[in-house]
């Protein structure tokens, strides 16, 4: 039995990206520790997906599927994964840092009296020990940890690994788990999914944000924001302030309570630059901040930056995009 | 309704932090404040007291300092609060903080809900609220982005989960375990708060009052360890400002740096 596990996170069929940045992690992991990777599916219906997870670096893929399972439900996950984690003894269980995985994460944890490391940006083997650096107050210190006890549980940091490239010649086994469940133990039930990414690019996964604040002056002034992120492929954004205004909603916001992300490139368009938004921007490579304040605070974590009127500049920079053939959309 | 909202005290969002040689993090003379996340499961909680009748027991664990988010927590509207303190508890992870809440939470007899913010602005981890769930035995209902309904009769909540695709609606059974996202506008202390809240005292429950032995609980009955905290290597960003006779000149200009920075 493989000692590293990867618990393959998926939606409606489709495992997200953060999910194979977690699987390089585990392969380097196991590679170090000597010995394999297993990760484990679960799912209401036939998983396809299972080869994919060999091609993508994994030795064993366990497989359980039961219709109690097949939406995200916390008690009946956890009760499957925490019945296979005591068979199978791993050693360190990495999980996507989602919503799910660090539910999951911490209920496993709980389960089994040790502990999860959340939101790894660096994973290492030292003396056979698993060190996880991760992010605490709001990303303003760091912190060297690990799990005095086995299972180690890590979650992953979205973007923070690269993606592994597919190698289809890979050669896996999958296993199928029977489990007897009683669908009367979990009472939970989902009712209703209410879908909200649709045709659009989710601000986790983005590799380049443009994000909008007060300087857009009401809600119709997010259009050339809107426009400017169709060219570039990218996700949108938005600071409390105006989430709180009603100008966009919720689902937008960056910052200490909404999103935090991890693009490539963050476009701050009028936005001032509060602390309570910046937290939300770990580990942007390139910001570019467009104000017409030259005080603005973004301008001190701002790469490049333009002091004048969004209105003049973000049209400009989508119609120079689209003259160079750049655009996307 | 009983519901008990557990609390963190925690370092202003805007403080500037520091970490001396041994590891000590200091936040210099920076308030301390009710975790943010924590309010907004305040002033759901409150909310649900003014619809439903009954009453929120509020709960830190900390030092007797801690004492002072309690009755921000009490000046804003909660009833009753709680000091779980023991010398013992020091260093405690997120597990063993469920271990320890939820002692108190059974002490407390008849809860209908346990509602806290979806994590700490300190710890960032997001832990506690499944660990207590399972620790408690009750459904775990995590990332709350709206209350639909709750049928105080029956017996059950529906609420809106706010995932990275979308929002999951999900019916559970009471008792349950609940954390918030940012679900509301939290409320300013009232001044009959205020001077409730300085008159209260503030009980304070031990390891042995929650029947907890101290093996069980602080940095012995803790698996995850943090030895080193350091503050990250400080990017130094200098702000290339882009200037140009039109906008599309600097537009022109500003892709041509971004070209370079290879980001497009």
């Amino acid at each position: 039995m493989s000692h590293v596990w990867v618990w393959l996170e998926q939606f409606q069929g489709k495992i997200p990206s953060i999910v194979w940045e977690t699987m390089g992690v585990a392969r380097r992991l196991a590679d170090a520790l000597g010995t394999g990777v297993t990760a484990v599916w679960i799912g209401g219906t036939i998983a396809d997906q299972a080869g994919e997870a060999i091609a993508m670096g994994a030795d064993v893929v366990q497989v359980i599927e039961h219709p109690a399972l097949a939406d995200f439900r916390f008690e009946p996950y956890l009760t499957v994964l925490s019945h296979l984690v005591k068979e199978g003894a791993p050693q360190v269980i990495l999980i996507g840092s989602t919503a799910r995985g660090r539910e999951l994460a911490g209920g496993l944890a709980a389960e089994l009296g040790t502990a999860a490391l959340v939101d790894a940006l660096e994973v290492s083997v030292e003396d056979g020990r698993v060190i996880a650096i991760r992010p605490i107050y709001e990303g303003k210190l760091f912190a060297r940890t690990y799990v005095e006890r086995s299972p180690a549980i890590v979650t992953i940091r979205g973007r923070a690994f690269p993606k592994p490239d597919p190698d289809p010649g890979r050669k896996g086994e999958i296993r199928r788990v029977s489990i007897e469940l009683d669908p009367l133990a979990f009472p939970t039930e989902v009712l209703e999914w209410i879908q909200e990414t649709e045709g659009e690019i989710s601000l986790n996964e983005a590799r380049i944000v443009v994000g909008g604040g007060r300087g857009v002056g009401g809600p119709e002034g997010f259009e050339p924001l809107r426009e400017l992120a169709r060219a570039l492929g990218a996700a949108l954004g938005a600071t409390r302030a105006v989430v709180d205004a009603g100008w966009i909603p919720y689902k937008y916001q960056v910052g200490q309570t909404g999103k935090t992300i991890s693009p490539d490139l963050y476009i701050a368009c009028g936005i001032s630059g509060a602390i309570q938004h910046l937290s939300g921007l770990r580990g942007v490579k390139v910001i570019v901040a467009i104000n017409k304040d030259p005080e603005a605070p973004i301008f001190k974590v701002a790469r490049y930056g333009v002091v004048d009127d969004l209105f003049k500049i973000v049209p400009a920079l989508t119609a120079e995009l689209r003259r160079r053939g750049l655009a996307k959309g | 309704m009983h519901i008990v909202v557990p609390i963190k005290q925690t370092p202003d969002t805007t403080a500037t932090l520091t970490v001396d040689a041994s590891g000590r993090i200091s936040w210099g003379d920076a308030p301390l404040i009710v975790n943010p996340w924590d309010e907004f499961a305040i002033e759901e909680s409150l909310r649900l007291k003014e619809k439903f009748g009954g009453r929120v027991t509020v709960i830190t664990m900390g030092p007797e300092s801690a004492k002072e988010a309690l009755k921000q927590a009490v000046a804003m509207g909660c009833d009753e609060a709680i000091l779980l303190h023991d010398p013992a508890f020091e260093g405690s992870d997120a597990v063993v903080t469920a271990v320890i809440l939820a002692a108190a939470i059974r002490k407390l007899g008849a809860v209908d809900l346990v509602f806290m913010g979806k994590e700490s602005v300190d710890g960032n981890s997001a832990q506690v609220p499944p660990a207590l769930a399972r620790r408690l035995g009750w459904p775990l209902l995590a990332y709350v982005g709206k209350i639909r309904e709750i049928d105080p009769a029956g017996r059950t909540i529906v609420v809106e989960r706010i995932l990275e695709e979308g929002r999951q609606v999900v019916r559970a059974p009471l008792p349950a375990v609940l954390s918030a996202m940012q679900m509301n506008e939290p409320r300013y202390p009232s001044f009959m708060g205020i001077r409730k809240a300085a008159r209260m005292s503030i009980p304070v429950w031990t390891a042995a009052d929650l029947g907890l032995a101290l093996e069980q609980v602080g940095a012995s009955a803790s698996a995850a360890r943090w030895p080193v905290v350091f503050a990250p290597p400080k990017q130094e960003v200098r702000c290339e400002f882009i200037q140009g006779e039109s906008p599309e000149e600097i537009a022109r200009l500003l892709v041509d740096r971004l070209l370079a920075e290879k980001v497009l």
